[in-house]
């Protein structure tokens, strides 16, 4: 859509919006009281375009002293290191999430037998994924399941993702100890929808990589000033409450989440 | 799911309501549980007061700089290869939606949910247009199955029971046998959908949440299907209002954390999506295009007002439909609106118009229920009171459409009668006294008073003025 220049909607709207902005950044002439109380007026005393991020972390502190103040209520959630991986087991557990626990040794074994258990006969991984050459390697001899590769574009595997995947893999960032929640980051090696398309996914978390919070994890991983096209938080299988509000599990994703927590897991 | 061709009517929609206690029933137990699962997750007082102290901070802040974010974020979702549209109407947002199809001869979309195409009708544009358009979230689904437009604005189905969804989709998916288990009703869902979400040449969404430093797109869910819509097919096509950009990423996490909690109860949704590009260069999968519109509609006359921009912070959590008495008794279609209850009440007369849409600030006891649990504290029961003004006697250069266009004859008449009584002594002995001798005649059913006691029981005057009382006692005339 190009934009053409005062006729478009774009300058039209955003014409509007400059001009009302003013309005309702004190002080305005005349206009000493309005505001008072308000975050909008501390907010406009910084002034245009001023992007810092390397300072990220004082600025909500001056917007306002309601955000200072309240800043601290998310600064203050924190939870000792070893206490964070139970803490997460716990809220995922809540909503229906498996766990698993192995070691970089025996995680590939574990994860067939649990997917031969379960009747799964393919599993998919990304090509250029850490797990994949593991995975391989345990499944030398042949038996169920099977592993396949996302090593083409989509529109090449679309069918046989959606009709034979039983269980796709996954590494992911680290969890969120608040919430319960991983962090995944699909990348060329990882693709996105092995994490949604398969009916179980299994996720490999480090359990001492677990942050307290969504906030404290944005900061941390550096995410304002580069994020990847698609990052995201999965704190549990797919599910609804839409009818009834009655929970249902597995409406349109995974119907089941399993997380095996490897120490020292890539990620 | 078109436009009511007919002037929307509240107090019919809201009596239909009460007459049905099928309705009534499936509001009241939708909404008591809603109310005490938000409840338990906002139990330390002081908590809530900083967090939501936080959210209203962030969201005033972010309209404090609205059109200088939005230059940032379409400049940032450009580097990122995100197309950015705008639209000052739901008619051209459609029209900008249909040219993203068009160009790539997209048939069959599939839609994760987004309020804003329910405000553009988008489903029924598209129809008219030759365009497949499938809602995936599954209150979604349900509701357009059967012809209707949602009920609430995060659980679009929420006024149906389960027996009612299950002969709707006995009838209307092939193959279906009757079933009233949840479980097997969603696989039903399931099976179709999936079939869609393969096939479909593009995924259209909302946003929650846009983030202008890094060029995001924030969209959270339950149950898969936005992910579903925007990575599975080729395009992507996000919707989203002027208002819903925020500066900075670390915004997020708290105006999520107040979202997840008071929209449904939970800490977290299942997904958290934030979108910050196509395919990127190496990737396997994922849209090869993502476009995003941006739609006014109305919000940047809203903007112009200091007072009134508050209605703009909302992020569309339902805590104050679920926690309102009006809208738990007459329910969500009542309102004859995309958005209903409280935040409905002072959203829509903005959009589409005062004297259209007289009866929304009015259809309010002003308990302010859906203050308390707002959690950007909008002002709701004191944007009700200036609407309701406004309708009447417009402030000097009032930005609001349609004021002053509301004005009840009736009502000028009743007020100026009654300024003459109070303002002469003489002529309000006269009336108080006739009050008190004629109060055996029955209340008046009709006239201009029975508005009032259509709903209400009439007052009776007592045996005596105050005046006479007084002076019985013997307090002097002052």
């Amino acid at each position: 859509m190009p934009d053409l220049p005062a006729a478009s909607p774009r300058e039209r709207i955003l014409g509007r919006l400059r001009a009302a902005a003013p309005a309702a950044q004190p002080p305005a002439p005349g206009d000493a009281a309005h505001g008072a109380g308000t975050a909008q007026g501390a907010g406009s005393a910084h002034g245009a375009g001023t992007a810092h991020p390397a300072n990220a972390a004082n600025t909500a502190g001056t917007a306002s002293s309601a955000s200072s103040a309240s800043t601290a209520v998310l600064a203050a959630k924190t939870w000792p290191p070893a206490e964070r991986i139970a803490r997460l087991r716990r809220c995922m557990e809540a909503v229906r999430a498996e766990f698993v626990e192995a070691t970089a040794a025996t995680w590939p074994a574990a994860v067939r037998e649990l997917l031969r258990g379960a009747g799964a006969r393919t599993l998919w991984a990304g090509a250029g994924d850490p797990l994949a050459a593991p995975l391989a390697a345990a499944g030398a001899d042949g038996g169920a399941p099977a592993l396949r590769l996302f090593d083409r574009p989509v529109e090449e595997l679309k069918a046989a993702l959606f009709a034979t995947a039983d269980a796709g893999i996954t590494t992911c960032l680290g969890g969120i100890a608040e919430t319960g929640g991983l962090i995944l980051c699909p990348s060329p090696g990882e693709p996105r929808l092995l994490s949604l398309v398969p009916p179980i996914h299994l996720v490999l978390l480090d359990p001492a990589r677990i942050w307290d919070t969504l906030w404290h994890a944005v900061r941390d991983l550096g995410w304002s000033r580069t994020l990847p096209a698609n990052a995201l938080v999965i704190s549990g299988p797919s599910k609804t409450a839409d009818i009834e509000q009655t929970l249902a599990y597995g409406v349109h994703g995974p119907k089941r989440l399993i997380v095996v927590l490897v120490p020292g897991a890539p990620g | 799911m078109t436009a009511p061709a007919a002037p929307p009517d509240f107090r019919a929609g809201a009596a239909a309501a009460l007459a049905d206690p099928k309705l009534r029933a499936n509001f009241r137990r939708a909404m008591d549980g809603l109310m005490a699962k938000r409840a338990a997750l906002f139990a330390d007082p002081a908590e809530w007061r900083s967090l939501r102290a936080l959210g209203a901070a962030i969201r005033a802040r972010s309209l404090a700089r609205l059109p200088e974010l939005l230059e940032r974020l379409e400049e940032r979702l450009r580097a990122n290869g995100i197309q950015v549209h705008w639209a000052e109407t739901t008619a051209e947002a459609n029209a900008a939606v249909l040219a993203i199809l068009r160009a790539r001869g997209a048939t069959r979309v599939v839609k994760g949910k987004s309020m804003v195409s329910e405000e553009m009708h988008l489903n029924a544009f598209l129809d008219a247009h030759g365009v497949e358009s499938l809602e995936s979230d599954l209150g979604e689904y349900v509701v357009q199955l059967d012809g209707e437009m949602p009920s609430h604005i995060i659980m679009p189905c929420i006024h149906k029971d389960g027996r009612q969804i299950a002969r709707l989709f006995g009838e209307k998916i092939r193959g279906a046998r009757y079933t009233e288990d949840v479980d097997e009703l969603t696989a039903m869902a399931r099976r179709v959908l999936r079939a869609k979400f393969q096939e479909a040449d593009a995924g259209i969404s909302g946003v929650n949440i846009a983030v202008a430093e890094t060029g995001t797109l924030v969209l959270i869910e339950n149950e898969g299907n936005g992910r579903m819509s925007t990575h599975v097919p080729p395009v992507h096509v996000a919707l989203m209002g002027i208002e819903k950009v925020v500066e900075r990423l670390e915004d997020v996490p708290p105006l999520l954390a107040l979202l997840c909690r008071s929209a449904t109860g939970q800490t977290i949704t299942t997904y958290t999506n934030l979108i910050s590009g196509p395919r990127a260069a190496g990737e396997l999968d994922g849209p090869r295009e993502v476009h995003l519109v941006i739609l006014d509609n109305g919000r940047s006359r809203i903007f112009a007002d200091p007072e009134l921009r508050a209605t703009l912070r909302c992020i569309r959590c339902g805590a104050c439909m679920n926690h309102c008495p009006v809208y738990t008794r007459v329910g969500g279609h009542a309102y004859q609106a995309v958005y209903p209850g409280p935040i409905g009440k002072i959203l829509i007369p903005q959009t589409e118009g005062l004297k259209l849409r007289r009866e929304l600030p009015q259809a309010s006891s002003l308990c302010g229920a859906c203050v308390e649990v707002c959690p950007v504290e909008i002002p709701i029961t004191e944007l009700l009171l200036r609407l309701r003004r406004e309708a009447a006697h417009p402030d000097p250069g009032s930005p609001v459409l349609q004021a002053g266009e509301a004005r009840a004859p009736v009502e000028d008449r009743t007020w100026a009668a009654w300024r003459r009584v109070f303002a002469s002594p003489r002529v309000y002995r006269l009336v108080s006294r006739l009050a008190t001798r004629l109060r055996w005649l029955p209340p008046p059913r009709l006239g201009p008073l029975r508005a009032w006691t259509g709903a209400r029981s009439a007052p009776r005057p007592a045996r005596r003025t105050l005046h006479e009382l007084a002076r019985r006692d013997g307090v002097p005339d002052a």
